[in-house]
């Protein structure tokens, strides 16, 4: 059962093979066993997702349940559940029980999937490793002295270790397909605006665009029927005709023309990525596509760009959190501004406060043009690089990231260091096209490998077909971790 | 572009994130690595480039003029620090 497609997994319970409550009962099981050593979770509780499992049953019984009911679902902790406790990885938010669903979580109620608990990650979504929670580090389930990627690294973590079925996380530079690579899983950001940000606390709002993660393209493409939708109360929910992202799994790939960037595949991609990518392209060629060389010129300036709209952004959107209406409040403090200034200097980690600030002066009087609005202009180019792109080819593959997840506290002394971790994901999201990110082997110390698709707008039914069709061909996706 | 530890006390009193004397170095040198990386954006020249601020251009929704928010400020201030009378406490603004 534990790695059991949802596909398969909808079939058990719909046939009365398993129930929902044992089959949330064998992941909770699993939790208490393995979360102690991984620390995917911060959240667990237990009563909550077995009286929605025993709520799944009933609607089971009824026959006319659909395909996510009675499935248990990791959420990351920045989507906020009605009654759970939603901390986004901070100690700001550490007491914060959310008094209303996120318009995912709302989406999966709805459905009748099970909550199986809130899954850690890097504080308010900012990191590469998951090493800046306020709960802790989780390790990566291939090697417990390797980062899992971040931010949505408990939910990489829970799935690889087949934790859960699947999870949700969220995108904001890569922090679904980095964390996705490095634990051996699949992960789908979609187009900016496919997905409500509803309930999900914010870090930079023109970027950030949740999506599932779980073992398989089909698994994604599910998930992502649920979560996908309008909603009036995001002001950038896109208004679409409800699409099945489904549709397009088996169609055949012969003639799809892939192109390959040649600024991925130069200085700084480390070798035995290069050689599973390469490996991957060769599967892709003997499915019957063809590849070809595409130059996005402008991809090297999206990481300098992006350190400064990302911070940007996190500087409006974390000014909410004085101390005043919800989390954490300073103690002692003497004045009003005196109680906002320790409130946020005890309640935030560092590298929160350090984007905090650089978003503060890029965007303060004499900085806003030089920083800001190049950012901004730079912006605009690196997404006409993809549109000039598109015209040669109708998905672009790359590696998802440079290298095999990192060692702990590799790279947790040097933030500059950690933020190249995500050279190949940013511009994907500067541009709000949707990428995702596909198991394709083991690197040189046996930790795994992903390649990245990167579609143009609203392609993702074509890029789960993608990825769907080389993981016929493969398995990759269905290799789990040994001995943890 | 290098800053100092004046440019930091600034920076953070716009954050109102109080920073005590022993970690203005640490945070002067982080920052002023991340501001070397921005410097690269300089490499390009974007004189006629219209800037984007967004994704998707899409013009914000408008909506009747109707209250459409349930209320439920009991269940919103029981997760406040601090309240009375219906109020969210901070400390006297006003002499």
């Amino acid at each position: 059962m534990l790695n059991a497609s949802l596909k398969q997994l909808s079939g058990l319970l719909a046939g009365k093979k398993v129930s929902s409550v044992e089959l949330t009962q064998t992941f909770l099981k699993r939790i208490a066993e393995l979360n102690p050593a991984l620390n995917a979770f911060i959240t667990v509780d237990e009563d909550k997702s077995l009286a929605q499992a025993r709520a799944a049953d009933a609607l089971l019984a009824t026959g006319n349940a659909g395909p996510l009911a009675g499935i248990a679902i990791a959420q990351k902790d920045i989507f906020c559940a009605d009654g759970w406790r939603t901390t986004c990885g901070s100690k700001m938010l550490h007491n914060f029980i959310a008094p209303y669903d996120a318009h995912v979580i709302e989406q999966f109620n709805r459905a009748g999937a099970v909550n199986l608990g809130k899954t850690n990650m890097d504080e308010f979504a900012m990191g590469s490793s998951n090493e800046t929670s306020y709960f802790g580090k989780v390790k990566n389930p291939w090697d417990l002295n390797a980062v899992p990627g971040g931010s949505s690294g408990g939910s990489a973590a829970a799935v690889a270790a087949r934790l859960c079925p699947a999870a949700t996380g969220t995108d904001t530079g890569g922090s679904i397909r980095q964390p996705a690579a490095l634990t051996g899983i699949t992960g789908i950001k979609p187009t900016y605006g496919v997905v409500s940000r509803y309930g999900m606390i914010a870090f930079a709002s023109s970027l950030d665009q949740a999506g599932p993660m779980a073992k398989s393209a089909e698994d994604c493409a599910l998930l992502l029927n649920t979560m996908a939708g309008f909603d009036p109360r995001d002001s950038t929910s896109l208004e679409r005709e409800k699409e099945d992202y489904a549709r397009d799994l088996n169609q055949p790939l012969a003639g799809l023309k892939i192109g390959l960037p040649k600024e991925f595949f130069a200085e700084g991609l480390s070798a035995d990525v290069a050689k599973a990518v390469e490996e991957a392209l060769a599967e892709y060629r003997k499915l019957g596509a063809q590849t070809v060389e595409v130059s996005l010129p402008n991809s090297k300036l999206a990481v300098p760009v992006y350190y400064v709209l990302a911070p940007a952004e996190a500087s409006s959107n974390l000014a909410r959190f004085d101390g005043v209406r919800y989390g954490y409040r300073a103690p002692e403090y003497g004045d009003l501004v005196d109680m906002y200034q320790k409130t946020r200097a005890q309640g935030f980690g560092a590298e929160v406060k350090r984007r905090i600030m650089i978003g503060s002066y890029v965007l303060s009087a004499g900085y806003y043009d030089a920083y800001y609005l190049k950012a901004q202009k730079l912006r605009r180019l690196i997404a006409q690089d993809f549109t000039d792109a598109f015209k040669q080819c109708d998905v672009i593959i790359g590696p998802t990231a440079p290298t095999t997840a990192f060692n702990l506290g590799e790279k947790s002394d040097d933030p500059v260091s950690m933020y190249l971790s995500d050279i190949y994901t940013i511009a994907v999201n500067l541009a709000g096209l949707p990428g995702m990110s596909v198991p394709a082997g083991f690197g040189a110390n046996g930790r795994p490998v992903g390649f990245q698709v990167i579609g143009n707008y609203f392609s993702e039914a074509k890029m789960l077909n993608v990825a769907h069709q080389y993981q016929l061909a493969t398995d990759w996706h269905t290799r789990m971790p040994q001995g943890i | 572009m290098s800053l100092n530890l004046a440019d930091v006390k600034r920076i953070a009193t716009l954050a109102r994130i109080a920073v005590e004397e022993c970690e203005m170095p640490g945070y002067l040198q982080q920052l002023s690595n991340i501001l070397d990386l921005a410097e690269e954006m300089q490499a390009v020249d974007t004189t006629a480039i219209e800037p984007m601020a967004h994704a998707q251009d899409v013009v914000l929704r408008l909506r009747d003029d109707a209250a459409t928010e349930p209320d439920r400020h009991a269940a919103f201030q029981a997760i406040a620090p601090q309240v009375e009378a219906d109020l969210y406490l901070v400390p006297k603004v006003i002499e």
